[in-house]
């Protein structure tokens, strides 16, 4: 099984596209960490690398990786090794790969320019995050044996957790505005990686306003220890179940 | 000339002022005993010890010290010291408590009518009311250190209640765990200057109708609901520190029906909300800094006429927030640290409008669950058409001059 993964991982290091992510990560972030000399404004750009270019990558990166392996996934087949060990191989190898991209790439200026709770907090979501749009990137690829199709489905997938149901909430705030919808609310955020990813970096970036009223109320959730418990291991669920998913497809799949 | 200077002698002699000293080793053991012994002008010098006498009248101008804080107790139940005469002086005791009543307002130390008292450098701890200045002109309030332990409004009262007076000095006071640290209520030509007012439960400093006052230099920190200023004209504001009150009705600064006043020199950082006006007039916003604010000011369509002008906005999750579509007051030369206007003609100063009030500013005031979507793609991308194309917003709500650089304030 490491020799798989030191092969897949490998691979994707000669494949120039994960340096080249690396590296504009790199530049985006220290650029915005040197414009001003509060680290306000860099944490706000890695916010949106996070919510947005990470979950973009992951997803296509992988999806795309997967369709132009199968020859080799086909060969390893042939050997005598198990389906389950090759699957996860296959995420371990491309998991390790992108979540040192992000590490190496905004993970080092975060640390240095805000090593507070704020700066890990990020960190950690950002790393968890990728895992997530990878499984998923499995999971869209496992679906179809059309290429154009399971490419299609990831832009899908990505579209609708990185903007569609943002609208989806926003539009049931104002419909149901006249009734206490604050603690379903809280349930509604769970359906979408994201949405967890962001309202954790947000208690603690936007500490003050979001200790309003409403606010108050995420904050007794989401801001205690059993919140904050309870969103991370919601966000290791969106990677495992995904995951299991396009394992067990795997495992029945006719190649 | 000989006989002049024994005439003065002569006279000199009755203005001698008498020293009574009260102490457990001493002639006079009771603080009571002392003061009816007292005449006018008179010192009375109470030595370390705890003095478990109820309450005490001081009905004479005399001066009362205290010498190495010695302890007067209220046991709960009296109030402490009651001063009814013109310009005593109270200094260095050690006041604890005071009586507790829903009716009367028994205090630790309390000035009924008069004018010229000096009360200073004392410790109030545990007391009901801290010091209460009722209809008292040219009272001056300094050094002392006033703290309780409230855990409910009405359950506690106010560190320095100051009612119906004029030309108060409140100087370097230091306040925590009352209702309000400093309150004013008709309250004329009067100074509040160097205090420190924290944990209070509800504002730092409140302040209605008591027109013509300043405070200067203080600090309040850490309040239930900051600093409340209300139905009041001519106020001066210079160089305060506002910092971490938060919650839902908790404000920096609170503006209600304030008319004519100056803000300036100010900090604001870490509030929910920096400062918030209703129906307020011609005020002017002048040098602050707003920073790590949820809003640095909410400014109710109600206001009229307010002027502000070369603040600093930075790292606040909002920079406005208001009720209405109308506005009418000004916004000139501020630095915002959102803005992303640029600067062709070097000038420092940006040449496109910037607007203040984000649609989302908006939204939240409307539906304050939607604090849930914040900072989200979605909502940045309806903030930057809206601010391209103000629909919701009103399209007036602009600084047309905003800074490329901070101030340095």
């Amino acid at each position: 099984m490491n020799r798989i993964i030191k092969i897949i991982f490998l691979d994707i290091l000669k494949n120039k596209i994960i340096l080249a992510y690396t590296l504009i990560l790199a530049i985006l972030s220290w650029s915005s960490f040197g414009l001003e000399d509060n680290s306000a404004k860099g944490l706000l750009t890695i916010l949106n690398i996070i919510l947005f270019t990470v979950p973009l990558v992951s997803i296509l990166f992988a999806t795309i990786y997967l369709y132009n392996s199968t020859e080799f996934i086909e060969l390893l087949l042939s050997q005598p090794i198990k389906r389950k060990k090759i699957w996860l191989s296959l995420f371990l190898g491309l998991s390790l790969a992108m979540v040192l991209a992000f590490f190496i790439g905004a993970g080092i200026p975060l640390l240095i320019n805000a090593p507070d709770s704020v700066g890990i907090m990020m960190l950690v979501i950002g790393c968890l995050i990728t895992l997530v749009f990878v499984a998923l990137a499995f999971l869209s690829s496992i679906l179809t044996r059309d290429k154009a199709k399971g490419i299609g489905i990831a832009i899908m997938g990505w579209l609708y957790f990185a903007l569609l149901f943002d609208g989806i909430i926003l539009y049931l705030l104002f419909q149901f505005s006249d009734y206490p919808i604050e603690k379903a609310m809280i349930v509604v955020t769970a359906f979408s990686p994201i949405d967890l990813a962001r309202i954790q970096i947000l208690l603690h970036l936007d500490v003050s306003a979001m200790m309003g009223y409403t606010g108050a109320i995420f904050k007794d959730f989401f801001g205690t220890s059993l919140g904050l418990l309870l969103s991370f291991s919601l966000l290791c669920l969106w990677i495992i179940i995904p995951f299991f998913i396009s394992l067990i497809k795997f495992k029945n799949k006719d190649l | 000339m000989k006989k002049l200077i024994y005439i003065f002698l002569f006279f000199s002699s009755f203005l001698h002022a008498h020293v009574i000293e009260v102490g457990a080793n001493k002639p006079v053991k009771s603080i009571k005993k002392a003061i009816s012994l007292a005449k006018i002008g008179d010192t009375v010098l109470v030595h370390k010890g705890v003095y478990r006498e109820g309450n005490i009248v001081i009905d004479k101008r005399i001066v009362f010290l205290g010498k190495g804080y010695p302890v007067l107790d209220g046991q709960k139940k009296y109030e402490v010291l009651s001063i009814k005469a013109d310009s005593v002086v109270v200094q260095g005791f050690k006041v604890i408590k005071s009586g507790y009543a829903s009716l009367e307002d028994p205090c630790a130390i309390k000035v009924y009518n008069k004018s010229h008292v000096i009360i200073q450098n004392n410790i109030l701890d545990d007391n009901f009311f801290g010091i209460y200045i009722q209809n008292g002109k040219n009272c001056l309030i300094k050094n002392n250190t006033i703290v309780a332990y409230g855990k409910e409004e009405q359950q506690i009262g106010n560190g320095i209640h100051c009612w119906k007076s004029e030309n108060l000095q409140i100087i370097a006071n230091t306040i925590s765990g009352h209702r309000d640290g400093i309150y004013f209520e008709f309250v004329t030509n009067s100074v509040i200057w160097r205090n420190i007012s924290t944990n209070n439960i509800r504002y730092g400093l409140h302040f209605m109708f008591s027109n013509d006052d300043a405070y200067i230099t203080n600090i309040f920190k850490n309040n239930g609901a900051g600093v409340a200023v209300m139905f009041t004209k001519n106020v001066k504001m210079f160089n305060n520190y506002f910092e971490e009150n938060w919650g839902d009705g908790a404000y920096g600064l609170f503006l209600k029906e304030i008319t004519d006043s100056h803000i300036i020199g100010n900090k604001f950082s870490k509030n929910t909300s920096g400062i918030h006006m209703e129906g307020t007039n011609r005020i002017r916003v002048e040098k602050n800094v707003f920073e790590a604010n949820g809003w640095a000011m909410k400014i109710q369509a109600s206001c009229v006429d307010n002027e502000i002008v070369n603040n600093n906005f930075i790292g606040n999750t909002f920079d406005m927030g208001t009720n209405g579509s109308l506005v009418l007051n000004k916004f000139d030369t501020n630095y915002w640290d959102k803005y992303e206007g640029y600067d062709l003609d070097k000038n420092g100063v940006g040449d496109v409008p910037y607007h203040p009030l984000s649609l989302f500013a908006v939204l939240v005031e409307n539906n304050p669950s939607a604090m849930l979507l914040f900072r989200s793609f979605m909502i940045t991308l309806l903030d930057k058409s809206e601010k391209v194309l103000p629909s919701i917003t009103p399209d007036n709500f602009i600084d047309n001059s905003p800074l490329m650089h901070s101030l340095p304030l």
